[in-house]
C-alpha cells in the first residue's frame, strides 16, 4: 500500500556556506555522495520508502544540477498523475536574499494550501542516513502531538552553529529547547527533521512574518515550544551531518564499513538515484584495488586503496590512489600519486601528478579543473 | 488513427534456446542476463533506439514471464512513448481459432494488424540472440539506395566455421543468388546474421503466401526467403563488419561474457554515443574489502568482493566469501560463493549459492581427458552443498539438487 497522509517538503540550499567548496557551482541537495549518489537521494528516498506521495522542493539558487539530477522523479517513483514531485523554486517579489526557510516556506504557501495533506515532514539536505519514517509518523500519532522533533542523543557535530538541543521529559515531550548552548559531552541535538500539522505550520510562518521573525529555529520553534504539543522522536542509526569537508569525507569513508553500508543501503528502504546507464566497473590486468567503493562505468588499471570511485572515474595503469574520493568522470593519469584527495567532477589528472592531504585536510580539486 | 512509422521492428523473441539447458528453465533466450548488467535482448532494444526506430514488437510465446517485467512500460530503453514505442505480442485466440506461432514467418504473419496500425514503409526482422551493436538505419538507407525489396546483414565468419551458419553467395553488386543453409562446402564466408529488412507490401505479400502453403514449415530462412528468391524479388546483402556473437549456446555465451574483458575488444560497451540500455538494480556501488584481488573482471553494482576474482563477470548484487576464488567465470545476479568454495569455467545462475569449500568446474589443462572439459553451470537458486565438487561440463538443476 502506498500513499499516506504527509506531505514532504525538502529544504535543498539550507547549511550550504558550510562546504562551500562543494556547493560553489550546485546546491546542497545535489552534491555528489557515496559514489553514485547526491545528498538529496537519501532525504527524499526516506520519504518515499515511508509511503508519501507528495514532495516539494524548495530552492533558492544554484539549482539546475538539482533540477538535471530530479528530471521528472521518475528514479524516486515520483513521476505521476497523482501528486509526485514539485521543484518550489523563489516566488514572487517579495522573496528576499535571506537565507531562512521561514522565507523560503513563505514562497511554498501555494503548494501548502493547495496539498490535501494532513502533515508536512521537513527535512534539510545535508545528512546521510537512512530513516524509517513510519516510526516517526506514529509516534506523533501515537503522543497527539502537534510538532515531532527527529533528534539524535550524542556529541554535537564541531563548529557548527544553529544546532537545537532538546531538554526532554520522561514521555520525549520536548520541554525546552537551546541554540547552540556551551555543551561539554553528550546531548539530544535536533536533525532537523520536523513532522507538523500542515494547518499549524502555515498559522505559524504567518505567525513569524507579521512579526518580522526569519529564524527558524528560534522564532518557529523555540518560542512556540511552551504552547503546543512538541515531540521528539531518537534516531539511532549511522548517521553523518555534512556540514564541513572533514566530515563530507568521513561520511564517505565510513562506507567501507560493512555496517554501515549495511544500515544506509538496507535492502527494505532502498536509496534511489538518477539512472546512468554505465557498464559495470572494469579492471584491467595488474590493478590492485583494496577496500573501495566503486560505482558502474570505472576503468580501474592502477592501484586504488581506501577510496571511493563515482560513475565513470578512470585511473590509469601505473597511478596509485590513497584515501580519495573521486566524483563522477575524473581521469586520474599515469603514474600519479593522490593521498587524501577530494576530487569533484570531470577533473582531469595528468600523468605524474603528486597531490598529498592529510586525514584531517583533504586537499579538494574543484569542478572542471586540470592539474 | 496512429501516426505512420516509416519503420517497424519485430523482435523475434518466442525461442526456447534449449542448447542454453537451465539457463532457459524459466526464462526465454533472450532475457538471459548477460554482461554484468544488461540481458541480451538489451542490444537489439538498444541498437533500435539508437538508429531511431520507436515502434517495437517483441514476440514472446515461450516463458515470458521475466521477459515482459523486463520489458515492462520499455522506459529504460525510452520505448514508452505515447504512439509507437515497445510492445510485447504473446500468441492470443481469435474467433474459434487459437494457434501458437508456428514458425518465425507465422508469427509475423499473426500480427500483421499490429504492423498495419502504423503504415509503415519498412519493416526490420531481429532476433534476441545475438550480442552486438548496428546502426539499422545504415542498413535501412543501403535497402533504398538499392531499391531492395529484402536486405539481409551478413558478417565474413572464419572459413573452418562457415559450415555452422546460413551462407549468402552474392554477386558483385551485392545481390543475393543462393541461400546455402549449413554447406558442407561453403562457397563464401560471409554469414546470414538473422537481421532482415524489408518493403513491407512484399513482406506481406510473401507471408500470406506462406501461410496459404500447407506444406511450409513458415520459417524465415527456410521457406519465406526462398520462395522470394525463386521468384526473382530483389534480394541483397548489407555487409556488417564489428563484434557480433551468436550466445545461443553455453560455449559461446561463456566465451562473450569473457570477450568484454578483452581491452582489445571490438564491443565497447562504454561509448557514450551508442549506449546499452538496460534495467537498473537499486543498488549501491560495489565494494572491494581489504583482502579482496580482483584483476581482468567486470563487476555491477551491489557487489560485496572479500576474495579472489580473476577474469570474471560478477553481476549486480553478488558475494564472494573471504578466500573463495572465482576464476574465468560468470556469476550472475544475487548469487552467493562461500569460503574457500573455487569457481572455475563456469557459469552460475541467479540466486544460486556455492558452499564452502565447494569447487565448481575445472580448467582445461588440469582434465587428463580434454574431450570431457566444458564449461560447468550451476542452475537458478541452486544450493550446491559445502564440499561438493561439481566437475567440467556438468549441468546442475535446483529441483534435482533437492531430489
Amino acid at each position: 500500500m502506498r500513499g499516506n497522509n504527509v506531505v514532504g517538503l525538502l529544504f535543498s540550499n539550507v547549511h550550504e556556506e558550510r562546504v562551500r567548496e562543494l556547493t560553489e557551482k550546485r546546491a546542497m541537495a545535489s552534491v555528489p555522495f557515496g559514489g553514485r549518489y547526491r545528498l538529496i537521494d537519501f532525504p527524499l528516498s526516506n520519504m518515499v520508502n515511508c509511503g508519501i506521495n507528495k514532495v516539494g522542493v524548495l530552492t533558492k539558487s544554484n539549482y539546475q544540477s538539482l533540477m538535471d539530477h530530479l528530471g521528472s522523479g521518475k528514479a524516486w517513483d515520483l513521476s505521476r498523475k497523482r501528486e509526485g514531485l514539485y521543484m518550489l523554486p523563489p516566488f514572487g517579489a517579495q522573496s528576499s536574499i535571506s537565507n531562512s526557510r521561514i522565507d523560503s516556506l513563505s514562497a511554498a504557501f501555494r503548494f501548502l494550501s493547495s496539498s490535501k495533506e494532513e502533515y508536512v515532514l521537513l527535512s534539510d539536505c545535508d545528512i546521510v542516513a537512512n530513516i524509517d519514517l513510519k516510526k516517526v509518523i506514529a509516534a506523533h500519532m501515537e503522543k497527539q502531538a502537534d510538532i515531532t522533533i527527529v533528534y539524535r542523543y550524542g556529541k554535537i557535530p564541531p563548529k557548527v552553529s544553529n544546532i537545537g538541543v532538546l531538554q526532554l521529559d520522561p514521555e520525549f515531550r520536548v520541554r525546552d529547547m537551546l541554540i547552540d548552548p556551551h555543551m561539554e559531552g553528550e546531548c539530544n541535538f535536533s536533525m532537523n527533521i520536523i513532522l507538523i500539522g500542515r494547518q499549524l505550520l502555515m498559522k505559524l510562518v504567518e505567525d513569524c512574518i507579521s512579526r518580522n521573525l526569519y529564524d527558524f529555529p528560534r522564532d518557529l520553534l523555540q518560542r512556540n515550544i511552551p504552547h503546543y504539543r512538541v515531540y521528539a522522536h531518537e534516531f539511532t542509526g549511522f548517521m553523518q551531518v555534512i556540514n564541513s569537508m572533514n566530515a563530507y569525507f568521513e561520511a564517505n569513508m565510513a562506507l567501507m564499513l560493512p555496517q554501515v553500508r549495511a544500515q544506509l543501503f538496507c535492502p527494505d528502504r532502498p536509496i534511489y538515484t538518477k539512472v546512468r546507464d554505465d557498464m559495470p566497473a572494469r579492471y584491467g590486468l595488474g590493478c590492485h584495488v583494496t577496500n573501495s567503493l566503486v560505482a558502474d562505468g570505472c576503468q580501474v588499471d592502477g592501484e586504488v586503496h581506501n577510496c571511493v570511485l563515482f560513475r565513470g572515474v578512470k585511473v590509469a595503469k601505473g597511478a596509485r590512489l590513497e584515501n580519495c574520493v573521486i566524483m563522477q568522470d575524473s581521469i586520474i593519469g599515469r603514474g600519479s600519486r593522490l593521498n587524501y584527495v577530494v576530487i569533484d567532477k570531470d577533473v582531469e589528472i595528468k600523468e605524474e601528478r603528486s597531490l598529498m592531504g592529510f586525514q584531517s585536510y583533504p586537499v579538494f580539486i574543484s569542478k572542471g579543473s586540470i592539474v | 488513427m496512429l501516426p505512420k512509422q516509416e519503420v517497424v521492428a519485430m523482435l523475434l523473441a518466442g525461442g526456447q534456446g534449449s542448447r542454453l539447458g537451465v539457463l532457459t528453465k524459466n526464462l526465454a533466450k533472450p532475457a538471459v542476463p548477460y554482461g554484468g548488467k544488461y540481458r541480451i535482448i538489451d542490444f537489439p532494444l538498444s541498437n533500435c533506439v539508437n538508429s531511431g526506430i520507436e515502434t517495437v514488437g517483441v514476440l514472446t510465446q515461450y516463458q515470458p514471464l521475466v521477459l515482459n517485467d523486463y520489458i515492462g512500460s520499455g522506459q529504460p530503453w525510452d520505448l514508452d512513448s505515447m504512439d509507437a514505442g515497445v510492445h510485447m505480442l504473446a500468441p492470443y485466440q481469435r474467433g474459434r481459432k487459437a494457434d501458437w506461432y508456428k514458425g518465425t514467418a507465422n508469427a509475423i504473419y499473426q500480427n500483421i494488424p499490429f504492423i498495419e496500425r502504423y503504415h509503415p514503409d519498412y519493416v526490420v526482422i531481429l532476433s534476441g540472440d545475438h550480442i552486438y551493436k548496428m546502426d539499422y538505419s545504415k542498413m535501412i538507407a543501403y535497402h533504398k539506395e538499392k531499391e531492395a525489396d529484402c536486405t539481409i546483414a551478413q558478417i565474413e565468419v572464419p572459413w573452418e566455421e562457415a559450415p555452422r551458419f546460413g551462407i549468402l553467395n552474392t554477386r558483385e553488386d551485392g545481390s543475393i543468388y543462393e541461400f546455402d543453409e549449413k554447406p558442407k562446402k561453403p562457397k563464401s564466408n560471409k554469414a546470414s546474421m538473422g537481421i532482415y529488412v524489408f518493403s513491407w507490401s512484399k513482406l506481406r505479400k510473401y507471408l500470406e503466401q506462406d501461410e496459404a502453403d500447407s506444406k511450409s514449415s513458415n520459417d524465415f530462412g527456410k521457406d519465406l526467403l526462398p520462395a522470394m528468391l525463386e521468384a526473382g524479388e530483389r534480394m541483397f546483402a548489407y555487409e556488417f563488419n564489428g563484434y557480433w556473437k551468436d550466445v545461443g549456446t553455453i560455449e559461446s555465451l561463456w566465451e562473450s561474457n569473457m570477450d568484454l574483458l578483452d581491452p582489445h575488444t571490438e564491443l565497447d560497451l562504454g561509448e557514450p554515443s551508442w549506449k546499452i540500455y538496460s534495467r537498473n538494480p537499486v543498488m549501491p556501488p560495489h565494494y572491494l574489502a581489504p583482502e579482496a584481488m580482483v584483476q581482468n573482471s567486470l563487476i555491477a553494482e551491489g557487489c560485496n568482493v572479500y576474495g579472489e576474482v580473476d577474469f570474471t563477470v560478477l553481476f549486480a548484487g553478488t558475494y564472494i566469501a573471504p578466500g573463495a576464488v572465482v576464476r574465468d567465470s560468470i556469476i550472475m545476479p544475487g548469487s552467493r560463493v562461500e569460503e574457500g568454495a573455487v569457481v572455475q569455467y563456469a557459469i552460475v545462475s541467479e540466486n544460486a549459492v556455492i558452499g564452502k569449500g565447494a569447487v565448481v568446474g575445472a580448467r582445461p589443462e588440469e582434465m587428463d581427458d580434454k574431450s570431457k572439459w566444458g564449461v560447468a553451470v550451476v542452475g537458478e537458486n541452486c544450493v550446491i552443498a559445502p564440499g561438493a565438487v561439481v566437475p567440467a561440463k556438468a549441468m546442475i538443476d535446483a529441483e534435482e539438487v533437492a531430489k
